[in-house]
């Protein structure tokens, strides 16, 4: 499993990664916070659309611009901003979700010295005509914005391209899914998790041959009957892990990570944009059709309908949330979240998270209980 | 007369006489609106920076429960109201308003006894993501309709498409009305509260330009208690009224003499939501100092952008307006209007509330803080709070650092 090894390492590493392709041929690399980036039209202009995740290292110079109370996302990115750990970016794009990164886009462009800078600020509520209409409007702004600051056409054909390498990506990670819920020991729930984070920073176009490749090698036309291992079935729902450890940590407790609602998760692989027509509309498409994040408006129960669906389809035992501290689309959402998994007798527990997590001890002891009660 | 009574005299001399009316008013709004079903109005609860002048219009009485997080603060019921939300699995780090109302709604808690249930929702996220999230609770608590109006952050420009999203949602929350109340809008009726708008926040501003005196007849303090009408009862006779006392009054004290801080000394701006259960100590501290908070960015944020707002044209130019306040708008644009506030209240310095509670308003305060420093030369404090939970709230933390902070301002 060569392949799988170079996909988790670059999720281990990613910025090793950028370095290496940004390399002589002086890839534009485009950085984005969010499931809302379009990152089709980054690709169309030739460039790498790179997820930056928070920090690994100690966030010391971010301190001076965002308080405390702001989400380790957030004050993690600026920090590798501020300390160069993300010099290889040509620039980032901010497309509007919550009042952190909406204000993070301020202080980033006064001080993160990145020569492209843009705002999409996309609606909020996501159920109107007119909302659908701003939405392709929006689209098209940061297609021209994008196309001059790089001085490339990015053409309706170069679109195009850019929409079915995307598209493959989501199938692929798409089937990875479904295979690992139909049979969770195919390729560890660790292992999915780094494959789907290392195809939000790569090259789109390797990261679409090897997500291909990595398929084919598993054999899923034909996958390995395994038998009723007595393990447990959880689903992660939140916004992003940025932790591949606490995916082990359940597996040693005993549950597979069957299925996920997290912006590092499915939300990145759901829906398939329109390959006929026009493409900045089909992109407006996707958003406008796609489960919402909690920082958007759409049905106001649709979450919690989505939710429960999702533990039943995957015959989950329980929700695990996992929040990273101060954010507050979710945790506004999770009270309500809760109450649909009661009613619908399913239990979940709430992980919550900063820059770095809690003592393992700690976390093994929580996490093991709740497996235990499922 | 002993030294004692003729303390009396003056502090009685220095009390703004309008406040009776105030609460007068106040009173009978709230009435009214717990009332309404009795009386037949549809009650709508709108966010503090919607644009209630089509509620007005169609007779529907504007609930804000902005206002009853503030009131819940101010009679030290936050933290009580807080802890309830948390045990409802709200998170502690969410916004005090959000979780002090949410927590008020089922038991009818607070200093009013509850929100009149409203019929319907309109939530503008022109002041933050946050409404959004606190406005679907709440329809799917009381199981009433919810109308979302959308205005896109600005951070360098509002875009053609913007402007058109917002004017094309201005005519749908016009039909959201029509099918809630069951009557057309009567375009005349909506062109008469326009302009009573428009009037009640040139009179705003007016009365909050009187602290550009030297010494000052009000603080920071008083507008943050006068501010309710502005942002509650706009586009009505009432408000235009009400305003038009309260400056003459101002303008009376300019020429009496009377300043509201004795010994007016340093000029002080302030920056973010009050700290609502605090607003007595603070005034009280920085007076001790001969320090008087003479202007804020947060009640001017309402009339900030009445110049951009057209009475004949209220649809699309309130759109625009509605849009552009204060806090939908980047940093840099902050820091103008910041500089402009420093500028017109003549100020020696800025107290900054980084307020827990506010995330939009207190991210990006330290770059303002650095701007102001830099650009202006003012000297600025930074004071960790929280507009509604006192359990935020180091008193003798905050008062070492006002402490410090003056004593550098006097050397």
């Amino acid at each position: 499993m060569q392949l799988l090894e170079k996909l988790c390492q670059i999720a281990e590493n990613p910025y090793a990664y950028a370095e290496k392709i940004k390399g002589d041929a002086r890839t534009p690399i485009i950085g984005y916070f969010c499931s809302y980036a379009p990152e089709e039209v980054i690709c169309a202009a030739g460039a790498v659309p790179f997820r930056i995740f928070g920090t690994r290292g100690d966030i010391s110079l971010a301190d001076a611009h965002l308080q405390s109370y702001c989400c380790s996302l957030a004050r993690g990115g600026l920090e590798d901003a501020l300390t160069g750990r993300l010099s290889f970016l040509d620039g980032t794009v901010f497309p509007h979700t919550c009042d952190s990164i909406q204000r993070l886009s301020d202080i980033w462009r006064l001080n993160g010295g990145f020569s492209f800078h843009s705002d999409i600020v996309l609606p909020v509520k996501l159920d109107t005509p007119s909302a659908r209409t701003y939405m392709t409007a929006v689209l098209r702004d940061f297609r021209d914005e994008l196309a001059a600051a790089l001085k490339v056409p990015l053409t309706d054909d170069d679109l195009t391209s850019a929409v079915r390498t995307v598209n493959q990506i989501r199938k692929h990670l798409g089937d990875l899914y479904a295979a690992h819920s139909k049979t969770p020991g195919i390729l560890s729930a660790k292992a999915l998790h780094q494959v789907i984070k290392a195809a939000m920073v790569m090259d789109r176009k390797e990261a679409a041959a090897d997500l291909a490749a990595l398929l084919e090698s598993l054999g899923l036309d034909n996958p390995p009957t395994v038998a009723d291992s007595g393990r447990k079935r959880v689903i992660l729902s939140g916004g992003i892990c940025n932790h591949p450890d606490l995916y082990s940590l359940m597996e040693v407790a005993g549950a597979d990570v069957v299925w996920d609602d997290l912006c590092t998760g499915t939300r990145y692989v759901e829906g398939l944009v329109g390959e006929t027509g026009d493409p900045i509309a089909a992109i407006a498409e996707r958003y406008m059709e796609r489960m919402v994040c909690p920082a958007k408006h759409s049905d106001n129960t649709a979450r919690g309908r989505n939710l429960v669906e999702l533990a039943r389809t995957h015959q989950a035992g329980g929700v695990i949330f996992l929040f990273l501290k101060f954010c507050d689309p979710h945790a506004f959402d999770y009270p309500y979240l809760k109450q649909f998994l009661d009613e619908a007798g399913i239990p979940s527990m709430v992980l919550e998270i900063e820059e770095r997590l809690p003592p393992e001890g700690q976390m093994k002891t929580r996490i093991e209980s709740f497996v235990e009660m499922i | 007369m002993t030294e004692q009574n003729i303390a009396d005299l003056e502090k009685e001399k220095r009390k703004i006489k309008s406040v009776a009316k105030m609460k007068e008013i106040m009173t009978t709004y709230y009435i009214e609106a717990k009332t309404a079903a009795e009386s037949g109005k549809k009650v709508a609860w709108i966010t503090s920076g919607g644009p209630v002048e089509f509620l007005i219009a169609m007779d529907v009485i504007p609930v804000y429960p902005e206002n009853h997080g503030a009131m819940i603060g101010a009679s030290k019921m936050g933290v009580d109201l807080c802890e309830k939300a948390e045990e409802m699995g709200y998170s502690r780090d969410l916004c005090s308003y959000a979780r002090a109302d949410i927590a008020a709604a089922p038991i009818n808690g607070g200093p009013i006894g509850g929100l009149p249930r409203p019929d319907f929702l309109v939530c503008c996220n022109n002041i933050c993501g946050t409404v959004l999230k606190w406005y679907e609770v709440m329809a799917r608590y009381f199981d009433v309709p919810l109308f979302i109006l959308d205005t896109p952050f600005i951070h360098k420009e509002f875009s053609p498409a913007a402007k058109k999203y917002v004017i094309d949602q201005t005519y749908e929350y016009i039909a959201f009305l029509e099918a809630q109340t069951g009557k057309k809008m009567d375009y005349d009726r909506m062109h008469e509260v326009s302009r009573l708008a428009v009037e009640g926040l040139r009179l705003w501003q007016a009365v909050l330009d009187t602290a550009a005196h030297k010494p000052a007849p009000m603080t920071a303090f008083d507008a943050f208690f006068h501010l309710a009408l502005i942002v509650t009862l706009r586009g009505t006779q009432t408000t235009v009224d009400y305003y038009r006392q309260l400056l003459a009054e101002m303008e009376q004290r300019i020429k009496d003499g009377i300043a509201m801080v004795p010994n007016e000394k340093y000029r002080l701006l302030w920056d973010n939501l009050p700290v609502w259960y605090r607003t007595k100590w603070l005034s009280e501290k920085f007076a001790s100092h001969d320090a008087c908070l003479v202007g804020d960015t947060y009640t001017s944020a309402w009339s900030g952008v009445m110049d951009l707002i057209d009475p004949d044209n209220f649809i699309e130019s309130g759109a625009v307006a509605y849009s552009s306040v204060y806090i939908n708008v980047s940093l840099d644009k902050m820091f103008d209007t910041l500089a402009a506030l420093i500028r017109k209240y003549d100020v020696d310095g800025l107290v900054m509330h980084s307020n827990r509670s506010c995330k939009p308003y207190s991210f990006g305060q330290y770059d303002l803080q650095k701007m102001v420093m830099e650009r202006l030369g003012i000297p600025t404090l930074m004071i960790e709070a929280d507009m509604v939970d006192a359990r935020s709230f180091s008193e003798s933390q905050i008062e070492t650092r006002i402490d410090a902070f003056m004593e550098k301002l006097k050397t």
